[in-house]
């Protein structure tokens, strides 16, 4: 019972989002706050507005690139592993392995720990550092793909159905809606693993954070813009961008466009119809059903919480393994727009 | 499998044309026989295999997991065989890594394995197959293959891979069977064209989609001939030689519940018809309702004194097979004219012709489909003058315009994510009506509907229970609905029932949104009252 009391005055969330009123923080604010910590700098988590922004040196820089200088007022880099006092309570950042730069985040006071782990993978990824586990009382879980049916296959074999559409249809652009930050890059490598060495054209949007995964040291071969002006001939072309442009004028550039669309979503037939992609890939940043419920078998922590996604079914899971856990009711995170 | 199942993923997701031909006549190309000759029947819905029943599947998924975790997945989902197929967990009980069996192996096991052997039968494929494979031999079990491609496009596909006519492969096909191997070997010409075989089998039947809103208006009435629709079953006399055969819709055999009919077939040939109970036009008799046609049906045997009480006769509309002739390239009316020859000479009392409507507007037959001069009419039939007998269900062709059913007003009360296409959309719904409770007016509901909106009105449905939502049991929704505030829908049913097990004590056949009353406040919706009143009234 005292342990409980513990960790809901440790954290708890508010519609700011997760909050710790001893050291007067939040992590991954919707709203501005005065002092942030940051898991990683998907839009829905990292926001501009805040005072004092904690986070990785990377994620520091993709909140750069993305809203510009002044982002915040004051930031500070957190190393990863090395423990930062806010008012006595102890915080540390551990690669999640979502994206380049994302970290789950361990708060710890009067011997009570709890990780939050934002979102996070335990399928390999060349782009980012793997998640490595972290002993904790209190697990906090996203369930984005948190039903049974999310079973992600192997990404390579995913791009391999790529390549054999373009083998079948060397005569339409592919076009692969991909996340411009983590998701296009992963894409990219994944294709350069699997042995393409043609130039990938890149959506204006992908540019700087493709430039910044490159100086980062990840190889991602040639790219190119795909730019208007050119006129060049994407037939049998590999064309990276975010989904948004799918359906927009952009699009329109390219003769008789193959849509494909690389998400763990992909999984449902369903998804993939009413978004109009021909060419499902499913290819997750986010862990599936057995690596979700591997990590919590790994942590066993005291407790779970979960959040974003499809909490019933993890925290019946967790029921039926004899492992106390509850949804978190955490409100402002993407139901589906990064996945 | 794997190819099989490939193609069946890019078939469905890819709308082009030219792009689906390409996918087939590669598909085709590539893979050998048996596989491609299964494939292609179980495209075109032209595969017969026992049916494994979806109570079974269930059980089986249920033998390795929660079952309110299934519960919760298939609701997110919205389809049994693509649910299955994703949550079967295969490493509880690995395969033995032999090979991935064959489209042409998964069929010939399910046609030869007993009623007792299917069940590890079933299982057995589902853990030898990755989970495209899986949804693909989930969906040939259970008959539920849905692909997008027309037999036209099949042809098609065939055709581009020699050098022969689409329409003599198409004409051909109808009289072969899977897996085909004749046709395959006289297209890419190494053998002689193929004998077709009799007709005194089961052919599958032609069928017709519903008049929805707004289907009729581009349509030239003088291009359809229209008919009563008659409240029977729909059968398919055989006749080759001294064999017989009364087959249901579906192909199941059903001569021994009607050997009064049997013994009357004297003509060669195949007919479609309506099975009915009473006495013939020709007879100056009268089709009975269909619960006398019930004392006959699901029977193994029959006595005399059933036969004399219940007759059963047939009401003829189509000629599949004019002895060894095939009709079914022939245009309707051309049929319709050698069916008249066959029906003319045939027993009077047992046989009879479906008679045609004449109309020369939609709103014409509108007026007559609404008011039918016989109770057992349960609409009106339409069929294009000029169309070809194609099984299965194409839209154009045929159409099936049904008597107005019942409307209320009612407000929503509960509402569900949708299976299959509208997985993503709250378009299950639970309304209610008002009636005196304890507290004043209060709803009860009355009913469940999942369609009958348009795509556009499912967006407005969606949004509302989106942001109306006061309170959630699993993925029921529960709506916002006082006398103020809620969603008003016109709902459309076939029929009312009383019934015990229900609190309003109705029960509705067939109900459907048919109309958004986004003008209507919850207050002015209908009561019970009002729906009691439309009850059937008691014997
Ligand atoms: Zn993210």
């Amino acid at each position: 019972m005292s342990s409980k009391m513990n960790t809901d005055n440790l954290l708890f969330p508010t519609p700011e989002g997760l909050y710790c009123p001893i050291g007067d923080f939040h992590i991954d604010p919707v709203r501005p706050v005065q002092r942030a910590l940051i898991t990683h700098g998907h839009s829905d988590h990292a926001r501009a507005g805040h005072g004092a922004v904690l986070a990785s040196r990377e994620t520091l820089e993709i909140m750069r690139i993305r809203m510009g200088e002044g982002f915040c007022r004051t930031e500070q880099v957190a190393m990863p592993g090395e423990t930062i006092d806010i008012a006595g309570v102890r915080v540390s950042f551990h690669p999640a392995g979502h994206v380049l730069g994302s970290c789950q985040i361990r708060v710890e006071h009067a011997g009570t720990r709890i990780v939050a782990s934002g979102d996070y993978k335990r399928s390999l990824d060349p782009t980012c550092a793997a998640f490595e586990p972290v002993a904790c009382d209190v697990f906090i879980t996203e369930a984005t793909f948190g039903l049974p049916v999310f079973r992600h296959p192997d990404p390579l074999g995913e791009i391999r159905k790529l390549l054999a559409s373009l083998a079948q249809f060397p005569d339409r652009t592919h076009f692969v809606g991909a996340y411009a930050l983590g998701k296009a890059q992963r894409v990219i490598a994944l294709l350069r693993q699997a042995g393409y060495d043609k130039p990938v054209y890149m959506h204006g949007a992908l540019v700087r954070l493709c430039e910044f995964y490159q100086a980062e040291g990840i190889d991602l071969g040639e790219l190119r813009v795909a730019v208007e002006e050119e006129k060049a001939d994407f037939r049998g072309a590999v064309v990276v961008g975010p989904p948004s442009a799918f359906s927009g004028v952009w699009m329109r550039r390219f003769a008789d466009p193959l849509p494909a669309f690389a998400s763990g979503w992909m999984m449902v037939r369903q998804r993939a119809r009413q978004r109009g992609v021909e060419l499902p890939l499913v290819i997750s940043d986010h862990c599936d059903w057995p690596e979700l419920t591997a990590t919590i078998r790994d942590i066993m922590p005291g407790e779970v919480w979960v959040t974003h996604g499809r909490e019933e079914a993890l925290v019946r899971w967790c029921e039926l393994q004899g492992i106390a856990a509850r949804p978190l009711h955490l409100v402002g995170y993407e139901d589906e727009g990064d996945a | 499998m794997k190819a099989f199942s490939t193609l069946l993923d890019r078939l469905v997701l890819t709308p082009g044309r030219n792009a689906k031909l390409k996918l087939l006549t590669d598909y085709f190309r590539t893979v050998p026989d048996p596989d491609r000759g299964y494939a292609l029947a179980a495209i075109a819905g032209t595969l017969d295999v026992p049916h494994v029943k979806p109570k079974m599947l269930r059980e089986l998924v249920l033998e390795r997991m929660d079952e309110v975790l299934f519960r919760y997945s298939y609701d997110y989902v919205g389809d049994l065989a693509e649910t299955i197929s994703l949550v079967w967990d295969n490493e509880q009980d690995p395969p033995e890594r032999l090979s991935e069996p064959s489209l042409g192996s998964v069929i010939e096991s399910l046609n030869g394995a007993g009623r007792t052997a299917v069940r590890g039968l079933v299982r057995d494929l589902l853990n030898a197959l990755d989970p495209s494979g899986r949804y693909a031999f989930l969906k040939l079990a259970t008959g539920a293959m849905r692909v997008g491609v027309s037999k036209r496009l099949a042809v098609q596909a065939l055709a581009a891979l020699g050098e022969r006519d689409a329409n003599e492969i198409e004409a051909l096909w109808h009289g072969l069977s899977p897996p085909y191997r004749s046709l395959f070997d006289w297209i890419e010409g190494r053998a002689d064209r193929p004998e077709l075989k009799s007709p005194a089998i089961f052919h599958p039947v032609m069928l017709a989609n519903p008049v929805e809103e707004g289907d009729l208006d581009d349509l030239d009435p003088s291009h359809y001939a229209a008919e009563w629709k008659w409240d029977g079953i729909r059968i398919q006399l055989t006749r080759k030689g001294s064999l017989a055969r009364i087959f249901s819709r579906s192909g199941e055999d059903i001569s021994a519940s009607f050997p009064d009919v049997l013994d009357a077939i004297t003509f060669e040939g195949t007919v479609d018809g309506e099975l009915l109970v009473g006495g013939t036009f020709r007879s100056n008799g009268a089709a009975r309702p269909f619960s006398d046609l019930q004392q006959r049906l699901n029977r193994k045997g029959v006595t005399a004194r059933t036969m004399e009480e219940f007759p059963a006769f047939v009401r003829a509309y189509d000629l599949l097979f004019a002895g060894n002739e095939d009709m079914r390239p022939a245009p309707f009316l051309e049929r319709r004219q050698a069916l008249q020859h066959v029906i003319g000479a045939a027993d009077p009392l047992r046989f009879d012709l479906s008679p045609l409507v004449g109309f020369n507007s939609w709103d014409e037959l509108d007026r007559l489909r609404s008011a039918p001069p016989d109770p057992v009419i349960e609409g009106v039939m339409l069929k294009k003058l000029d169309s070809a007998y194609q099984a299965g269900r194409m839209k154009g062709p045929w159409f099936k315009w049904k008597r107005d059913p019942h409307n209320i007003d009612a407000v929503l009360i509960y509402a569900q994510r949708g299976h299959g296409k509208r997985s993503s959309f709250y378009s299950d719904f639970t309304f209610g009506v008002w009636t005196e409770g304890p507290e004043g007016d209060q709803l009860v509901p009355v009913g469940k509907a999942y369609f009958g909106f348009t795509d556009e009105e499912l967006k407005v449905l969606d949004r509302f229970v989106r942001n109306n939502t006061v309170d959630r049991f699993g993925p029921v929704r529960v709506l916002k609905a006082t006398k103020e505030e809620g969603f008003v829908v016109e709902v459309a049913f076939e029929g009312l029932n009383r019934s015990n097990r229900h609190k309003s004590g109705v029960a509705m056949r067939f109900p459907r949104i048919s109309r958004l009353r986004t003008d209507k406040r919850p207050a002015d919706a209908d009561r019970l009252e009002t729906l009691k009143a439309m009850l059937p009234r008691a014997e």
